[in-house]
């Protein structure tokens, strides 16, 4: 069997080439990696002058070849270099690169016999270079390999002979903190310190037993601690060798902190101070012996500083981790693992002021990491801090993965009097302040109900600007409503709109059963109502003392009074105390999307600029026409002349349309004297704690506001509805019916909605809602005279394509956002989604100047 | 939508021969967006009325025309069917063209001649801007009568309408009457159904000969032709006022539509005050790199880069529209290298952390946190103050106090319509002191502009310096 010369470089690293001219670099290159991991300066030499041998571009082609070399390790992406680096200075600049992106530099050099190289210099006619550059060349290459691992170079490989060169094999390690192939389950301890009762506590109660002198858990769980085992507790030794045997044994896997670090250093035989509770770890460990302290060392030694768990699902550290750190290696990284990053700034303790990495963290993976106490575990961004103070009379906290859940010990007592008490308040509440940066480009969400939903740069600029000027505290914003559709146009000629049309979309998409659900014309309105403040503040992050809010579709505060705010608020409490709404959904807060009325409350502006004034501009000026006209027909005498007559006919029949017009936007005007003049009309109720609805029919919706909402304040009205059998011909008459009675008088119209909240057709979803609006009522909406033969026809050309796609979208948003919301993700995942809602409602703007 | 023209005296009849359009007769005319009739309701010796009757089509007003690829100019909701507007104007010169141009061969005489003339104009729109009618027509002479109504009798609440009947009546020479119409019905209302474009400056100028220059609020009129082209408007301006200077007659300048305009316009208007006042106070601090958080048109910008001390200058907008207004006031795609590498202009906002404010000498933060709602300022306190963190912050708003001595502003109103609040002086200096006492910083409060002994100055400025530097 041929003898393999084993070349074993990480799989995530950046490669130099090194060899001189014909050393056969580029071959070698083409042979053992694809071509897209090579990055030759040849190639970017040709890129730029059309000629690869082109020495005067070198300069700016290595510029190339290194920003592209970087953008592929900002993707960890495997790198390799192909150009001679024999100069110092290029090999400098290949570990700075390494350096910057935290990942290994490796080294492949080709030292070959100087006689190969020059005849096969030869035989390279178009780039034939004197004989002395080849000697000079392979000169360089031997003096070089010496000092590469001096330069940085973390893994050197010298081929020395053609035969060397015929039999490489490379293989690609994995890196140390690499684990993804790890699964769990897992249960993630905080740090101990020395308390070793608390420890042996926390493991029984998780459910691990003491067998063959460790403890292993029955069902294969794993213990990860996340280090600091020593210093300031009782017993320092204890846990040492607890955690030494549960790491031999396979049953946990561990990452050194600050502390063991340090300890390390004083085993070693280094000067360290032995303040912050070494003093006592120090003593027990010299009662073990020489060979406890030798096991230790060796232990500690091996530990890696970070691991990538669970398909990279999953990172633990002592001191937390940078999004662009995880999977990297550096001793950067490793000192952000032990120490996390401070600004250089005291505070009045005297301890470091931290730099706040969670804050900006945007990972997919959860963190679990500890290192800085507090008295409750602190959340963020998918970052868990579960160093809840143990050593400090806390307790000793353990996240179980993938179960997402939080088992703990109390303290037997405070062992160590921290320098800051665990209480202490932050002054500013820090956690969750948006950052723009998320949200002003193009953004790709991905949502439970379409894979992805894509917001352009040009919107999200629009929505920036609606969010910052308008919008209530972002913290309230878990939903904002989608877009309606109507239905298609109506092929009754006196109908632009007839129910008949929503009825055909829902039973043409297999929807045998619809409810019909009376519009109510108002505004659309979202109501989120906490039990108190202190749930506002614990579950919405609000610090204004308010525990709940009103506001519009576009997520704006619906009254500038906040009085009538509260006071609506408030009239909602007391009748979901009465009726037992907290206690049998088991919530402290719920969200509600209604209709509130009158319009003329939050349209005022509108109805005042726009509605009434057309009205108003017309009443004059037709009234003044018709005038005009009549005096013109009366005083005609010749009669061949007919057109005054079909005039005064025509603006006559303008007036009447403008007297139904005013007639109808009267309909939903009127004024609000007190408190009780206001309708709220719930039809969804969204989401509470740990549910959102949108696996309940419309009829349990409607149902449940009759029985919870709309019982005896009369602000609160339930919505009559009408359930519709597509398939059946009696049915929809009942359906169309009741629409006709619904709309002559003026009324909006109605929706019409599959009977399930969430409706498919195979792997289509379905839109969610309809809406079918009555006939005097869309004088509003198309202007007065929009019933006039020759207008109706034209408007009955109108594509539903727009709307509807942006009516799904919107929905998954809305959706999404909710179900994020209740699931606990961060501020910025559940804005996200209703800033995409904003953006897609908005005139796109440019951003760029 | 309909203009009636009346002419009073004896033989009245003969307007049909000055209007080129026969008593008996209705005629019919297609418009852009429509039609236009002309047609009498009175005839006889002693008055005879001419009615100019547009009918407007709303639903290619608002999808635009077939086949045309540009999509509506309005909703399909609008007044401009029903309204005396721009359609008007164009439908004047459309129908009433030889008229317009004083031509007529058969009535020579009478078209030269002034002769009493009533014009009506039903739904025109004065945005209830009173004064409007009288400061356009009675300088040319004309008796002004107008009629205004509540917004919708069953809501009295809602108040009057914007739209008056508005009835003139004078001796002119029909071709006046008609220019004068032509020229000042658009001005109303702001509004056009077509874009301007520089061949409108001609339009007016040439319609305007002879009378225009010599109007006491020609500005305003310009102004008000060219709502959206403020350089079209600068540029008729400057002729109309050569024109006047070659009469000899002295201009009466109106100033309008300023952003200050409740302010007083005698001394240094406030505005210039205020941002000369920041300048000053930013150059004091020591500052070389500033960033001007609500920058708006870039005033305040715009001296900063003038002086040799600052060395950079981060413009920031959360209003794309505004800024594309602040690059357009910059000449930011003339402005020379050296002071363009000093600047930067960006959207950005003050309610989210934002990296790219990190690093600045000094922010300031002009008139803009009264536009943010009050349950929003800690987010922008944190978004500046811990975030940003600058040596220096000038803030300033205005001093609620002050607006006493306003006296076109009613009582308990702000300002401006998007200002979400006013402070006193205490409840400025109350917010500074906390300010102070979160984020480690100190607070210099100054006034700007003309003091007044009971209610101080019209603006409040702080100057917050973070401790320790």
């Amino acid at each position: 069997m041929e003898i393999k010369y084993r070349i074993e470089i990480p799989e995530f690293c950046l490669v130099a080439m090194i060899g001189g001219t014909s050393s056969g670099k580029t071959s070698f290159a083409n042979r053992y990696f694809i071509p897209t991991e090579v990055l030759s300066s040849d190639f970017f030499r040709g890129m730029i002058s059309d000629d690869e041998n082109c020495q005067d571009v070198s300069s700016d082609a290595f510029d190339l070849l290194y920003y592209a070399a970087g953008k592929r390790l900002d993707h960890r992406k495997f790198t390799v270099i192909d150009a001679t680096n024999l100069k110092l200075e290029a090999r400098k600049q290949i570990i700075a690169l390494a350096k910057e992106q935290n990942v290994h530099a490796a080294a492949i050099v080709l030292n070959l016999p100087e006689e190969l190289l020059l005849e096969r210099n030869k035989k390279r006619p178009e780039r034939n270079l004197p004989e002395r550059v080849v000697r000079q060349h392979c000169r360089e290459v031997k003096r070089c390999i010496r000092g590469l691992k001096r330069e940085g170079f973390r893994f050197v490989h010298v081929i020395n002979s053609p035969e060397q060169l015929e039999n490489v094999e490379i293989v690609r390690t994995r890196l140390w903190n690499d684990r993804r192939d790890e699964h769990g389950p897992f249960d993630i301890i905080g740090d101990i310190h020395g308390c070793f009762d608390e420890l042996l506590n926390l493991l029984t109660k998780l459910g691990y037993q003491k067998t063959d002198g460790t403890l292993i858990h029955p069902d294969g769980r794993k213990a990860a601690f996340l280090g600091d085992f020593c210093d300031r507790g009782p017993k320092n030794a204890a846990v040492l060798r607890l955690v030494m045997d549960m790491v031999k044994s396979g049953n946990a896997i561990a990452v050194p902190g600050n502390h063991d670090a340090k300890l390390l250093k004083y085993l070693r035989g280094k000067s360290v101070s032995e303040a912050h509770g070494m003093d006592k770890t120090i003593a027990e460990l010299n009662a073990c012996g020489e060979e406890f302290k030798a096991e230790a060392a060796s232990f500690i030694d091996g530990l890696i500083s970070h691991y990538v768990l669970d398909d990279g699902k999953l990172v633990i550290s002592h001191a937390g981790l940078k999004q662009e750190y995880i999977g990297r290696t550096s001793s950067k990284i490793r000192e952000f693992c032990l120490y996390g990053e401070t600004t250089g700034e005291t505070d009045s303790y005297g301890l470091p002021i931290r730099l706040n990495w969670a804050a900006d963290y945007r990972g997919r993976a959860t963190i679990v990491y500890g290192h800085i106490a507090d008295r409750e575990v602190k959340s963020l961004n998918g970052t868990y801090c579960i160093d809840t103070g143990c050593v400090f009379g806390g307790k000793l906290t353990a996240y179980r993965y993938p179960e997402r859940e939080f088992i703990q010990v109390d303290a037997r007592e405070e062992y160590y009097v921290p320098v800051k008490p665990l209480d202490t308040e932050t002054e500013v509440d820090m956690e969750d302040m948006l950052t723009v940066g998320d949200f002003n480009h193009k953004m790709h969400i991905t949502t439970r109900l379409l894979p992805s939903v894509d917001i352009d740069v040009n919107n999200a600029a629009a929505a920036l600007e609606t969010m910052s000027r308008f919008a209530a505290d972002p913290h309230w914003l878990i939903y904002l409503p989608p877009t309606m559709s109507p239905c298609e146009t109506s092929g009754l000629c006196d109908y632009l709109e007839h129910p008949l049309q929503a009825f055909s979309y829902y039973k043409s998409k297999g929807m045998k059963n619809v409810i019909c659900e009376k519009k109510h014309m108002g505004s659309r309105a979202v109501i989120i109502l906490c039990r108190d403040a202190a749930t506002a503040k614990k579950r919405f992050g609000i610090l204004d003392g308010t525990r709940g809010i009103i506001y519009s579709r576009t997520g704006r505060r619906f009254f500038d009074d906040l009085e009538t705010e509260e006071t609506l608020l408030l009239r909602l409490y007391d009748t979901l105390v009465k009726t037992g709404f907290f206690d049998d959904f088991s919530t402290d807060w719920v969200c509600l999307d209604t209709e509130l009325m009158p319009w003329s409350q939050k349209a005022q502006g509108l109805i005042r600029s726009q509605y009434a004034a057309t009205g108003n501009a017309a009443l004059h000026g037709l009234t003044a026409a018709v005038k005009a006209l009549s005096q013109a027909e009366k005083r005609k005498t010749d009669t061949s002349e007919p057109q005054t007559a079909t005039l005064l006919e025509h603006f006559k029949s303008k007036l009447d349309d403008i007297d139904r017009y005013i007639g109808a936007y009267r309909e939903y005007c009127w004024t609000v004297n007190n408190i009780d003049d206001f309708r709220i009309a719930p039809f969804h109720i969204l989401a509470c704690e740990g549910r959102v609805f949108s696996g309940e029919t419309h009829v349990w919706h409607m149902e449940t506001i009759k029985k919870y909402i709309a019982v005896n304040d009369p602000i609160f009205m339930a919505t009559p509805y009408l359930c519709v059998d597509t398939e059946d011909d009696a049915s929809i008459q009942k359906g169309v019916d009741w629409w006709l009675s619904l709309t002559e008088e003026g009324g909006e119209g109605m929706v019409v909605k599959p009977e399930t909240f969430l409706a498919r057709q195979n792997h289509t979803l379905l839109q969610p809602a309809i809406k079918c609006r009555g006939r005097e009522y869309l004088r509003i909406i198309y202007g007065a005279e929009y019933l006039e033969p020759d207008h109706l026809t034209r408007l009955k050309k109108r594509s539903l394509n727009r709307k509807r796609t942006l009516a799904l979208k919107e929905f998954s948003l809305g959706m999404e956002s909710l179900e994020r919301f209740v699931s606990g993700e961060p501020l910025y995942k559940v804005h996200e989604c209703s800033f995409g809602v904003l953006a897609l409602e908005s005139e796109p703007v440019d951003p760029r100047l | 939508m309909l203009l009636t023209i009346t002419y009073e005296g004896q033989n009245t009849q003969e307007l049909g021969f000055l209007l080129h359009k026969h008593p008996d007769r209705t005629q019919e005319f297609n418009l852009n967006y429509g039609k236009a009739y002309v047609f009498y309701p009175e005839v006889s010796g002693e008055r005879t009325t001419a009615a100019l009757l547009l009918d407007i089509d709303p639903i290619d007003l608002a999808r635009g025309k077939l086949g045309s690829r540009d999509g509506g100019l309005f909703d399909y909701v609008n007044d401009r069917p029903y309204t005396v507007a721009s359609f008007m104007s164009t439908a004047i010169s459309r129908v009433f063209g030889t008229a317009l141009g004083g031509r007529c061969e058969q009535r020579e005489e009478l078209a030269n001649k002034p002769i009493p003339l009533t014009a009506c104009l039903f739904s025109l729109k004065d945005g209830g801007e009173t004064e409007l009618a009288k400061q356009l027509f009675e300088p040319l002479g004309y008796r002004v009568d107008t009629k205004r109504t509540l917004l919708d009798e069953k809501f009295p609440e809602w108040g009057a309408s914007p739209y008056i009947n508005l009835t003139i009546s004078g001796t002119v020479r029909l071709c006046e009457l008609l220019n004068h119409l032509y020229v000042l019905i658009p001005v109303f209302d702001k509004q056009k159904h077509y874009y301007t474009s520089e061949a409108e400056i001609k339009k007016l100028l040439d319609h305007g000969e002879g009378w225009l220059s010599a109007h006491p609020y020609k500005e305003k009129i310009a102004r008000r032709y060219f709502p959206a082209k403020w350089s079209y408007a600068r540029r008729a301006i400057d002729i109309l006022l050569s024109e006047d200077a070659d009469t000899g007659e002295t201009a009466e300048t109106t100033e309008e539509d300023s952003p200050d305009d409740t302010e007083d316009k005698t001394r240094t208007p406030l505005n210039k005050q205020r941002m000369e006042t920041v300048r000053d106070a930013v150059l004091a601090s020591g500052a070389s790199s500033v960033i001007d958080l609500g920058c708006g048109e870039c005033r305040l910008t715009s001296l900063l880069l003038n002086e040799p001390q600052i060395k950079k200058v981060t413009a920031c907008d959360v209003s794309v529209n505004v800024l594309e207004k602040a690059a357009k006031h910059l000449r930011l795609d003339r402005m020379a290298p050296f002071r363009k590498n000093k600047l930067t202009l960006m959207q950005a906002s003050l309610t989210y952390r934002d990296k790219r404010f990190e690093g600045y000498d000094c922010a300031c933060v002009i008139e803009v946190i009264e536009h943010i709602e009050p349950t929003r300022l800690s987010a922008f306190e944190r978004a500046v103050f811990e975030f940003a963190l600058p040596k220096t912050v000038i803030l300033t708003t205005p001093n609620r106090e002050y607006n006493a001595k306003y006296e076109n502003m009613q009582e308990n109103t702000l300002r401006h319509g998007d200002h979400r609040f006013e402070w006193t002086r205490e409840e400025f200096a109350a917010w500074t002191k906390k300010i102070c006492g979160r984020f480690g910083y100190s607070c210099e409060i100054r006034g700007i502009g003309e003091p007044d002994e009971t209610y101080g100055n019209p603006t409040q400025m702080g100057v917050f310096t973070k401790n320790g530097n």
